[in-house]
């Protein structure tokens, strides 16, 4: 029931497509342009995972780089102690630690990974029972995600012999043995990306497609109604604001080995936005413009910038500004209203009829 | 009237738009291709330049990224290196590490240029220092920095904790008084160069009466004065970066305080910084260099003549600009002697290479591949220039770990 589903939706027949022309990628790119390419699907992951509490459940939350660096942080710790051999890693030496301190330790087994979702889930648990449960909502809860990716973003840079400060973690050397360097794990990386893609679309669009997403929709477009009918949202909004953060530690994983550093400055308020940024342009609440929106603008600011290195963020603000003002719904959306016009050229009638008994 | 002329545009243009939108991605994408196809032109040697030339670091960096072309430029004009001219492939940092470890990796696998010049910040070069050893590039580094590294593919141009901080320390100490103040940007450069500062004040017989960090951007000082006010040091030293600096000296200027009750040692401000802060706010203040646009050398008149020819007037020079400048004559020159671009070939061709730079002479120390260079303590002027005060008879041998330092043990492992 659910393959057939699956299959028959536009949006999933485009991702299937996506999925393929990504296989395929290697057989046409350089190494250089796969592993650039790996980086935006870690991006479109963590896009997918904003679409679903942005576009689906109407939270628009300025602070998912928080929950980003912490899996790609606890990601980074566990490559960090990889690297140094049972040693000291290097910038606890220089910030005059002598001893790995307690809260490295567990990184050191590969069964700490599980932090990677661990804790965003637990951060996004507290975040969300707090506020959630005050019914805390709309710009309140944009503007208190973004306190908390500040508050994330000082924390960091001032525990310098903990986190490496501004400079983050860097100069990783081996994943589970094989080195970072060789092109191998360097395909290796690039397909475990993808994979990871599907399980989260995967995951993501079983949700919406039950009843469950169904519930958060209606929160989005009406949540007093929703708690009128004996449903509590606070639920709802909790455990959609987990799902959303443990993919952004998924997405942040996946980030650190193929980029090679994590700094505070992947996630500050500005990089927060910029994702939201990628979901607006693709088309929110429909999970495939998140995937398409995360790859086209990546893509398009590394190509512009390789190209026109002093003037390439003019480019960039410009195309913004154009998909605001000319394409509100981004560029699924787009399609979708192209789509249905030449729909209903055939099936005016029909559409009229079916209409109809609409009350709003 | 608008709202409907947008409404009625909106479909068309919509298409128009989104076309536009693929197709630009296509070209650029069809640009980088391009640009990569001219590996087969064997009569240039490729560089990178990678600096920040958006963002917040794009201030300080495009002066520097300046500096670098000038002197591609210079060296164009009288043949290029091995007689072959030198082609630049520009990229942008944008201010963020991982920016800079994507494009270091896009020149040395797409471009593969010989060398790079670029970096300003500790973050930018700690992100492309694994770029450079896993893909065995060479990379040189302009800027002055808290030490503890050396990477056998970097070049370092700027100076080690041992040409700046320590003998400006060591002079504050002898000159002006025992009773130290820190203050700086919360970030790793300040916090490593305060851990020395702290290691030779208490080998040297200095007492430390407080320590203070601020964000980055951080604007208001009025606190942190008020307990400069009450425990009265002798010598405030400054690791503040950026815009804040102009909001401290203002208020530290406005509280009243002048250079005859405290004065404040910076190295974080160079020419280019004492034009934002003003110099009014700055003037009789120190701060610990290898240059200044004032520095009395042959070299210098002509380099500061002719930057300032090529970019303007109201341009000036200063030390990252000059160690920048510099490290673009010592890889040709290096490259001349290899008479090759291998980086093996390169780096040994490198040691002990000698070059008579705008501020004198400085050599490639081959140990730590970092150069000898003089220090100089300078006093900020009302018109914006530094003058020297004090420096080093000779070029200082550097030691970015400071193991020629007692009192320094344990602070590098």
């Amino acid at each position: 029931m659910f393959v057939k589903k699956f299959i028959k939706a536009p949006a999933n027949w485009t991702f299937l497509i996506i999925i393929l022309s990504l296989l395929a990628a290697p057989l046409f790119l350089s190494v250089f342009r796969i592993n650039l390419l790996g980086k935006f699907i870690s991006y479109a992951i963590l896009a997918i995972g904003i679409d679903l509490i942005w576009g689906y459940t109407g939270i628009l939350s300025l602070g998912h780089g928080v929950f980003f660096g912490l899996g790609a942080y606890a990601m980074g710790m566990y490559l960090k102690l990889e690297a140094a051999h049972g040693k000291l890693p290097d910038f606890m030496s220089w910030s005059g630690l002598e001893h790995l301190p307690a809260i490295w330790a567990p990184f050191s087994n590969p069964l700490s990974l599980l932090f990677i979702i661990i804790i965003p889930a637990l951060l996004a648990a507290v975040i969300g029972y707090l506020t959630f449960k005050n019914r805390i909502r709309g710009v309140y809860f944009s503007i208190l995600s973004q306190a908390l990716s500040l508050i994330f973003v000082v924390l960091f840079i001032g525990q310098q012999a903990y986190t490496g400060g501004t400079n983050g973690l860097t100069s990783f050397q081996t994943i589970f043995g094989l080195s970072l360097a060789a092109d191998n794990t360097k395909y290796i990386l690039y397909y475990a990306s993808i994979l990871f893609l599907i399980l989260v679309y995967t995951y993501c669009r079983f949700i919406v497609n039950h009843r469950i997403g169904k519930i958060l929709i209606a929160i989005r477009d009406g949540e007093n109604r929703v708690r009128f009918s004996g449903y509590n949202p606070t639920i709802y909004k909790i455990f959609v604001y987990i799902s959303s953060a443990a993919i952004a530690g998924i997405a942040g994983a996946i980030f650190v080995p193929q980029v090679g550093i994590i700094s505070p400055a992947e996630m500050g308020i500005v990089p927060s936005i910029e994702m939201v940024i990628w979901v607006a342009i693709g088309g929110r609440g429909t999970l495939i413009g998140a995937v398409i929106g995360a790859i086209l603008v990546n893509g398009l600011k590394s190509g512009i910038s390789e190209s026109f290195p002093e003037i390439w963020s003019y480019f960039l603000g410009l195309t913004f500004i154009v998909v605001v003002i000319f394409m509100p719904e981004g560029l699924v959306g787009l399609v979708k209203k192209y789509a249905s016009h030449l729909f209903t050229w055939h099936n005016k009638k029909e559409k009229i009829i079916q209409k109809a008994p609409s009350i709003n | 009237m608008q709202i409907r002329f947008l409404r009625k545009m909106k479909k068309k243009t919509a298409l128009a738009m989104a076309a536009l939108f693929v197709s630009s991605a296509f070209l650029s994408g069809c640009a980088g291709t391009q640009a990569s196809n001219s590996n087969n032109d064997k009569n240039t040697i490729k560089v990178g330049v990678l600096h920040s030339l958006s963002g917040t670091m794009a201030i300080s960096e495009v002066s520097v990224k300046d500096a670098e072309m000038m002197a591609i430029d210079e060296i164009n004009a009288k043949g290029g290196v091995l007689g072959k001219k030198i082609e630049v492939v520009t990229e942008d940092g944008a201010s963020d590490p991982a920016v800079f470890a994507e494009k270091a990796k896009k020149l040395l696998q797409q471009d593969k240029v010989a060398t790079v010049f670029g970096c300003w910040t500790s973050a930018s070069r700690k992100a492309v220092l694994p770029v450079f050893e896993n893909n065995h590039g060479l990379l040189w580094y302009p800027v002055q920095y808290e030490g503890m590294e050396s990477s056998p593919n970097i070049f370092y141009t700027g100076a080690a904790p041992n040409q700046q901080i320590v003998p400006a320390v060591d002079w504050l100490l002898k000159n002006k008084g025992k009773k130290f103040f820190l203050i700086g940007s919360d970030y790793v450069f300040p916090r490593t160069a305060n851990k020395i500062i702290k290691a030779e004040l208490k080998a040297k017989g200095g007492t430390l009466v407080g320590e203070e960090y601020t964000p980055m951007g951080h604007t208001d000082y009025s606190t942190i004065i008020n307990k400069i006010k009450n425990e009265k040091p002798d010598v405030v030293f400054n690791t503040l970066n950026g815009d804040s600096n102009v909001a401290f000296f203002k208020q530290l200027k406005d509280a009243g305080i002048n250079t005859k009750d405290l004065i404040t040692c910076s190295v974080s401000i160079a020419e280019e910084e004492v034009r934002g802060i003003g110099a009014g706010n700055m003037a009789g203040q120190l701060v610990s260099w290898n240059y200044y646009q004032t520095t009395d050398t042959p070299e210098n008149k002509t380099f500061v003549k002719n930057y300032k020819a090529k970019y303007g007037q109201d341009r000036v020079t200063d030390d990252p600009i000059e160690a920048a400048y510099d490290a673009v004559y010592l890889w040709a020159a290096a490259v001349e002697k290899a008479g090759s671009t291998d980086v093996d070939k390169v780096k040994a061709a490198a040691k002990g290479l000698e070059f008579n730079a705008p501020e004198g002479k400085v050599k490639i120390e081959g140990e730590n591949q970092h150069l000898w260079k003089t220090v100089r303590i300078g006093e900020v002027q009302a018109d914006g220039s530094i003058k020297e005060v004090w420096s080093t008879p000779g070029p200082v041998r550097p030691d970015p770990y400071l193991k020629t330092y007692d009192w320094a043990k344990g602070l590098a492992n």
